[in-house]
């Protein structure tokens, strides 16, 4: 269970601090899903990245099984992305000096949770199998993001994190990447909270939290 | 015009973002031309005092009779050859001692204007413009280069004292003077020279001399007519020095050249957008490129002119070793001044423009092929890497292909340069191929993740990094290279030089009626063991000055003159003037072995001498024979003894040296104990190799600032490769350390095969450059200490290389890496 309650984020401008997150809170049982929806600077993606310890809040709590992650050292946070989430960028940040099989084993490896089958069956699943020994600069955009999907289900991470995973797709790309990633996370068991800023993609998750100027404005189920 | 104007405002605001880049290029282009124009400051400072000296007395004199025996004869000569009508001039010369922390010695030569053939010059001025009566005096002139003056501490206008006490006329400085020489009128020479009526040689104009007229009865065999020298030996014995330093100088500049080559082509990636913005916005193709060129051409300008700065303050402060080396081993005098001639500087200039345009080119190629639109996908890097290292390869093959051919048949020094560049150049074309090749390797081995993504992500910088390894193979292999030469001719040099130095005491006489009464007076003296005179003459073989010495036969000449081959009878062939031994580079020129015949120009016609033995002759340019004494003496009357060795029974050298000194020392004998002697040899040797030393090290530094400019300008690029690390759950501080893993492996790997890349140099410097350049082979020696000082030095500058970068990147803030994953594209 992922809980995140009263936490603000603000960032240092050159005219003072910008509050980006200004009370969120939000709850994601295990295997459920969740949309985040929001305009641009609503703060969706920097939630997105407290939630991976990627930042750090500057009040509030995020709660993951009761534990919470304010005052873990940078090492402990580092184990939390190895083992504890899996992240779907929008720009894919596939690592290019690996190939497609090992940038889809990657995470896995670093975790020691690598199952070769369960990464065999999601590069089948991803329509991967055929473009294993390339390279991520001989990919479509397409399937540089299923690979970016694999590699970060191949350790069947308890919460998935996706930031606008289909951004970079066209609408028909777009739902069939999205048709996968949905039908994946359930066989991985993982939770899924997704920013995006397609109602109708939103429309496919469990529910819906919408932000705005920080705030959570809506939740629908 | 405007076009031109935006196009480079466009490009130039590149730099205010990119000052890491900027910094690097002027740096590259800076130290090239830094290191070439000193290395060729130091040799036109040598090659104009060469034309000075070679100037001294120009427009006249060229022939000149000299005595057939001994350094002197008598002025009644010249008065006679006057009466006769014969327009010669006389000239006394020798040298004269100054005292000092350091003996200081310099050339002093007696000229009489009054007799200068019409038309004659001394440093530069005509005689007809002397003003006779300030010269001959009283108190008269003594006339000084301005670097002389500096090196004995004096002032013009003193009166300076000698060694002995005597005063010279009032300095007055000459700035056209050849260093090292102070002109006066004779009769003040033969007084400071204690050589009353006597002279060394009588100058004749070149024209009577070609009409090659009969010396008068009686003058004969006192004296002999010497035709116009060529003049250029000095030119001709130094050219393989000053050609070894000269390869050293481009070498260095190659490597900065490498700084430069790397910071704009990494320029030329950033700016591919801008580019194709440009030319979209209507800026034409022709614009772009002369606005890059002319972009091109300021950096030329400001590394260039640092560059020329820089190089005439590192020439000054090497020239100091470097005219030691020369006078210590061609007796050459080079100012310790260096003048700044405005053709230097525009040379450096031009040099620098050049390395620009050599640095640029490849960039300035790609630009002008730039497509249009933009592909859709970033280039290929894999693609275009495997290209890459396929033609690099192609290119080294082919270099190593004419490195063989060089050595193979190549019979000059040029060639064997030629050889060196090419091998080096193929060495680092080759690194990036087999960099590639062994991380490709490596990678089979690696098991998990993260050792996975070190090799492999490792071999992706390869291309990046490449130039800065390359710098560092180059600059690795030649110190090893030069530094096994360098060592291993010390240790052949120590050990020849304690052998050939065997003798306790030398005396050189001064001339050889001297040498003569002193070596009776010695011979079976309580306390000597053994006098070895030694009688010279100087010839010329196949054009090349040669020293002709006779020695007597005497058992310690035979044990400890050590020959590197020779017959079973050679001594004895030797004392019975039947064969001859030869220096070892002698042999080489004259192309000749045991038991082929040489022929020396004697009195009496040529003379023939079978060749028994051939011996190292280190640090001599000129060539050696050696042959029996009596012979010598029989076929040469001009023959002058000029140097007695003695070996004494332990403890004599000391009251006999005081003996000598008291009754001769006066009369112009000079003694030298065999301590003195190595020591000065010895310091002679260091000294020679202190410059090169210098300049290997700036090399080696070079190459540390290409690598960590590589790493530098790498270093923002690598955060877009390491963030999605990060965010996969690698830490920062494990991020960094991994990153100069990555560094020092490929630091590690290039060192490694720096270390027989240099052995193989130092054996091309030793059996192939050496021989070419002075004539003589040394044994190749491998000093697996020095090697691993070296290659700890090699992963040394890498490290400090790869420390700064590796600290700015474990200190960034995460959200500098998160700025990664919104900037992207």
């Amino acid at each position: 269970m992922l809980i995140v309650d009263n936490v603000c984020k603000s960032f240092a401008t050159a005219q003072g601090r910008l509050a980006v997150l200004r009370g969120v809170d939000l709850q994601l049982p295990a295997g459920e899903s969740l949309a985040l929806m929001g305009e641009s600077g609503s703060g969706k993606s920097t939630l997105l990245h407290l939630i991976a310890g990627l930042e750090t809040v500057d009040s509030g709590r995020i709660l993951v099984d009761d534990v919470p992650l304010q005052g873990r050292r940078e090492a402990e946070l580092a184990r939390w992305r190895r083992e504890g989430i899996g992240l779907v960028f929008q720009q894919y940040n596939l690592i290019g000096s690996l190939d497609v099989a090992a940038n889809l084993a990657f995470q896995a490896r670093l975790a020691g949770r690598h199952d070769p089958a369960w990464v065999d069956y999601l590069a089948a699943r991803l329509e991967l199998a055929p473009l294993l020994a390339r390279y991520p600069e001989q990919l479509s955009g397409g399937q540089q993001q299923r690979v970016a999907i694999g590699r970060a289900l191949a350790p069947r991470p308890p919460l998935l994190l996706a930031d606008e995973p289909t951004g970079n797709l066209d609408e028909a790309g777009g739902e069939r990447v999205l048709d996968l990633l949905l039908e994946l996370v359930g066989e991985a068991g993982s939770s899924l909270l997704m920013v995006t800023h397609s109602a109708r993609l939103a429309a496919r998750l469990a529910r819906t939290l919408y932000l705005r100027q920080g705030r959570v404005q809506a939740v629908e189920a | 015009m405007d076009m031109l104007r935006l196009g480079l405002l466009a490009l130039l605001g590149h730099w205010r973002r990119h000052r890491l880049q900027l910094f690097a290029i002027l740096t590259g282009l800076w130290l090239a031309t830094t290191l070439w124009t000193g290395v060729q400051a130091l040799n036109g400072q040598a090659r104009a005092d060469y034309a000075r000296a070679q100037a001294l007395l120009a427009g006249s004199a060229q022939a000149q009779l000299a005595p057939r025996r001994g350094e002197r004869f008598d002025q009644a000569i010249y008065l006679q050859l006057r009466r006769a009508g014969w327009p010669v001039s006389p000239l006394l010369e020798g040298r004269l001692y100054f005292a000092g922390a350091e003996p200081l010695s310099v050339r002093l030569l007696g000229i009489e204007p009054l007799t200068l053939p019409a038309g004659s010059a001394l440093a530069g001025q005509p005689v007809a413009a002397f003003d006779l009566r300030a010269f001959l005096g009283p108190p008269g002139q003594a006339w000084i280069a301005p670097d002389t003056l500096q090196r004995l501490g004096l002032r013009a206008g003193e009166a300076a004292l000698t060694r002995d006490g005597q005063r010279l006329p009032p300095l007055q400085v000459h700035a056209q003077l050849a260093p090292g020489v102070i002109v006066l009128d004779i009769g003040y020479a033969q007084t400071l020279l204690q050589a009353p009526g006597q002279l060394s040689r009588l100058l004749l104009p070149a024209d009577f001399a070609a009409r090659a007229p009969a010396l008068p009865a009686g003058l004969a065999p006192l004296l002999q007519l010497q035709p116009p020298s060529a003049g250029d030996d000095l030119q001709r014995l130094t050219d393989s020095f000053h050609l070894n330093l000269t390869a050293l100088g481009w070498l260095a500049f190659v490597v900065g050249l490498f700084i430069a080559h790397a910071a704009i082509g990494l320029a030329l990636e950033q700016r591919r957008g801008l580019l194709r913005t440009l030319r979209a916005c209507g800026v034409s193709l022709r614009g772009l490129m002369v606005a890059l060129t002319v972009e091109l051409g300021l950096f030329a300008l400001i590394g260039g002119l640092a560059g020329v700065v820089c190089g005439y303050l590192l020439a000054s402060l090497l020239l100091a070793d470097v005219a030691a080396s020369l006078r210590g081993l061609y007796g050459a005098e080079v100012s310790g001044q260096l003048s700044l001639a405005p053709s230097g500087w525009l040379l450096g200039l031009a040099i620098g423009l050049g390395g620009a345009l050599i640095a640029g080119a490849g960039s300035l190629w790609r630009a002008a092929r730039l497509p249009l639109l933009a592909l859709a996908q970033p280039q290929a890097w894999r693609l275009a890497q495997s290209r890459w290292l396929r033609r690099q390869g192609l290119l080294a093959a082919a270099l190593l292909l004419l490195a063989a051919l060089c050595w193979r048949f190549g019979a000059s020094l040029f060639a064997a340069l030629a050889m060196l560049a090419a091998l080096l150049l193929a060495a680092a074309l080759m690194l990036p191929v087999l960099l590639d090749g062994a991380l490709a390797r490596l990678v089979g081995y690696c098991r998990g993740a993260l050792s996975e993504w070190f090799v492999a992500d490792s071999r992706q910088q390869l291309p990046a990094l490449s130039l800065a390894l390359m710098a560092l193979l180059l600059a690795l292999a030649a110190s090893v290279g030069v530094g096994s030469m360098t060592e291993g001719f010390r240790r052949t040099f120590v050990g020849w030089l304690d052998q050939r130095l065997a003798a306790d005491l030398y005396l050189m006489p001064r001339d050889t009626a001297q040498g003569l009464a002193i070596a009776a007076s010695l011979e079976g003296r309580a306390g000597v063991e053994a006098v070895l005179p030694s009688w010279r003459v100087e010839l010329r073989l196949q054009g090349w000055p040669v020293q002709l010495q006779g020695v007597v036969d005497q058992p310690l000449q035979r044990r400890y003159w050590p020959l590197l081959e020779q017959r079973a009878d050679a001594w004895a062939q030797l004392a019975a003037g039947q064969g001859a031994m030869l220096s070892e580079q002698l042999a080489r020129r004259l192309k000749v072995g045991l038991g082929d015949r040489v022929s020396l120009p004697a009195d009496d016609g040529e003379q023939g001498l079978t060749v028994v033995g051939v011996y190292a002759d280190y640090g001599n340019p000129r060539g050696h024979v050696l042959a029996g004494a009596d012979w010598l003496r029989q076929h040469w009357r001009a023959a002058r003894l000029t140097n007695i060795a003695l070996r004494l029974v332990e403890g004599q050298v000391q009251p006999l040296s005081e003996q000598l000194e008291q009754r001769y020392g006066a009369q112009g004998l000079r003694l030298t104990e065999q301590a003195t002697l190595k020591r000065w040899s010895t310091e002679v040797f260091e000294r020679t190799f202190a410059a090169t030393a210098a300049l290997n090290a700036l090399t080696l530094a070079v190459a540390g600032v290409a690598l960590f400019i590589s790493l530098l300008t790498l270093g923002h690029s690598r955060l877009g490769q390491l963030a999605p690390l990060w965010a996969l759950g690698v830490g920062r501080v494990k991020l960094a350390w991994l990153s100069l893993g990555q560094t020092l492996l490929l630091a590690g790997l290039t060192v490694t095969l720096a270390m027989p890349l240099g052995v193989l140099l130092a054996w091309c410097l030793v059996a192939v450059v050496n021989v070419q350049a002075f004539g003589w082979r040394l044994p190749l020696h491998v000093f697996p200490g020095q090697l691993l000082q070296l290659g700890l030095l090699g992963l040394l500058t890498s490290l400090l290389a790869a420390a700064g970068p590796l600290w700015q990147l474990a200190r960034r803030q995460p959200a500098e890496l998160l700025r990664q994953f919104a900037d992207e594209r």
